[in-house]
């Protein structure tokens, strides 16, 4: 009959009403500032720059390569390259940015930067109460404001940063590798040439037989 | 002190008037009742929008505005700020004078209705003989202000939203007309007074109040329907459809014009309410003799505001219909309802016998809905839907 379909829906609107003052599971709303949920894993807002250690300056794991500055697809990054040059985590003097600045009101959150950056040194934030009464220099975060530890991303993204360490690890196990095969190398030839001088020379004709048979 | 709680309204305007000379007390009596009911209604408007809100929320499940006061009970006051501080944009192009005019005219359209309502017992600003025709008059008045705010806006939006607005009230006037033509013919007056006087009789207890009538049961349907239409509430907000073209007719308000309009919609909602009241729920009147003793008034104003809690059901409850089956049904349906229901009503005036006409009455609009749910308001199905590209 005509008007079933409405009184079904009105039962059903009434019933939605008069539970929400019975059951507590139907009020799915957070009430935000007194409440909260913890963010998602995944959760994504704007860029930040890790850094190892105690001193955020000495730790920075960027070394103003400029890549992110490029593919930024809005343009929010500014970097300026430093002068001189500080070690980075394998021991590698590096330059560093003098300046790096990320202007969080152009930011659209791609994390294009994360995607392209070699050095794993800028990681996606997951802070959002970032409310200023100055609109612009407010919003315009500077290197010391960006810069957040590791401990910090291993808070907020832990399967990731996880993976990111090792990774890293792995890759200065490979130049210790390198570096103390190198430095076995340069021990051997040390302790070789004081013992035979002369035998030295005899080395380059044994090598060019062997290029010239392949 | 009954008596006294039942008319303390109107012997406190006794009381302030005594205190003028002769010759000035009609004039500023009038006044008064004026500034009364402008005090009144926009009050019951915050109370009603905040209503609204935490209701509507609660329908879906969520807890509605509840930050400014305790439970939210200031978020009127906080949105009258926010209306009253926000800038006022006129247009370029649009023809100034019309469009500063229309939400003006609109609220005092509405307002004028409220002349002729008694919203107590001797609480009635003017007592017109043809106060229903009064009222009719000026609701219809409201089209013409929405009207001139979708024109002068030089919005395409405005405008479509003016033109559904004025469709769907010429087409919902005839039905809201005709469901209280039924009222008119038994009671045999047009005075909204002598309409709630009639109600205020009781049998074994029970008032005489229209609704309990099979006519006026059909013709309380019709006008609650037609009442929704006409104050272009949901499921009838195709004028503002919000999804479809921005806020319609007010798309290019801002700040208190629009409030005004806020305003005109909501008092306007408290007019038909108040209208359907003293036609069919027995106006000020208590719908059992042994809650006589309750003010007259009390009675008004709770039924008004119940009538306005189940505009707000429906609104959390439907969703929006679209052009068509806003006009089948307003042309199909409840135009013919109606006017069967004036053949119940004379039935009912004319057959003496008390039992014949209750089931001859009951008979013809229970069949009449049956047959016409099935048949007017019958689903046309076109079968499966195919679609051919462009070659």
């Amino acid at each position: 009959m005509l008007g079933e379909g409405i009184l079904k829906g009105l039962a059903e609107t009434a019933k939605n009403f008069a539970g929400s003052y019975v059951s507590k599971d139907r009020l799915t709303t957070v009430q935000y500032p007194e409440e909260r949920i913890a963010p998602i894993e995944a959760t994504r807002d704007f860029p930040f720059l890790v850094y190892d250690g105690e001193d955020w300056q000495a730790g920075l794991r960027c070394v103003a390569c400029q890549i992110c500055e490029k593919e930024c697809p809005p343009k929010c990054i500014y970097i300026e390259k430093s002068k001189d040059k500080k070690p980075d985590y394998v021991g590698k003097p590096q330059i560093y940015p003098a300046r790096f600045d990320i202007d969080i009101s152009v930011c659209m959150s791609c994390q294009i930067c994360v995607e392209v950056c070699p050095f794993e040194a800028i990681k996606m934030d997951t802070v959002f109460e970032l409310a200023t009464e100055d609109r612009f220099g407010g919003l315009l975060l500077d290197r010391s404001k960006l810069a957040k530890s590791n401990e910090y991303y291993h808070t907020i993204h832990p399967t990731e940063a996880a993976e990111v360490d090792a990774r890293l690890a792995e890759e200065k196990a490979k130049v210790e590798a390198k570096a103390r095969a190198a430095a076995e190398a340069a021990a051997a030839k040390a302790a070789a040439a004081p013992a035979a001088g002369a035998p030295a020379k005899t080395e380059p004709p044994a090598v060019k037989p062997a290029g010239g048979a392949e | 002190m009954l008596e006294k709680a039942d008319q303390v309204f109107v012997l406190l305007l006794h009381w302030l008037v005594g205190y003028l000379p002769a010759a000035w007390r009609p004039a500023s009596g009038v006044l008064l009742c004026v500034v009364a009911i402008i005090a009144v209604y926009p009050t019951l408007f915050a109370l009603a929008v905040l209503l609204e809100r935490k209701g509507l929320g609660r329908m879906q499940n969520r807890y509605g505005p509840n930050r400014v006061g305790p439970f939210g009970i200031l978020q009127p006051v906080a949105d009258g700020i926010k209306s009253l501080t926000k800038e006022d944009i006129v247009p370029f192009n649009a023809d100034a004078l019309v469009h500063f005019i229309a939400p003006l005219m609109l609220v005092v359209a509405v307002f004028m209705g409220f002349a002729v309502l008694p919203m107590g017992r001797n609480m009635v600003l003017v007592d017109l003989d043809a106060s229903l025709l009064f009222f009719f008059a000026m609701g219809a008045s409201t089209e013409l202000s929405v009207f001139m705010a979708g024109w002068s806006s030089r919005n395409k939006y405005s405008l479509l939203g003016a033109m559904r607005a004025v469709a769907q009230m010429i087409s919902y006037e005839v039905p809201l007309l005709l469901s209280t033509v039924g009222v008119v013919m038994i009671t045999g007056s047009l005075s909204l007074v002598d309409i709630v006087d009639a109600q205020n009789r009781y049998t074994w207890g029970l008032a005489h109040w229209n609704v309990f009538k099979p006519w006026g049961l059909a013709g309380f349907a019709m006008f609650v329907i037609a009442s929704m239409a006409e104050t272009n509430r949901s499921p009838f907000d195709l004028p503002e459809g919000e999804s479809e073209i921005v806020a319609g007719y007010f798309t290019e308000y801002s700040g208190f014009k629009f409030a005004l309009f806020f305003l005109g919609e909501y008092v306007g909602m408290f007019g038909i309410a108040g209208l359907g009241t003293s036609l069919f729920l027995g106006g000020w009147s208590s719908p059992l003799a042994v809650l006589s003793w309750v003010p007259s008034w009390i009675w008004f104003f709770s039924k008004v505001m119940v009538w306005i809690c189940f505009f707000i059901w429906v609104r959390g409850t439907m969703p929006r219909l679209r052009q068509d089956q806003l006009m089948n049904f307003a042309w199909k349906f409840v135009l013919p309802m109606t006017l069967l229901n004036l053949l119940v009503a004379a039935e009912w005036r004319f057959v003496a016998d008390m039992w014949l006409r209750w089931i001859a009455g009951m008979v013809i609009v229970v069949g009449a809905y049956v047959l016409m749910g099935r048949v007017g308001m019958r689903r046309e199905h076109f079968g499966p839907r195919t679609y051919r590209y462009a070659e």
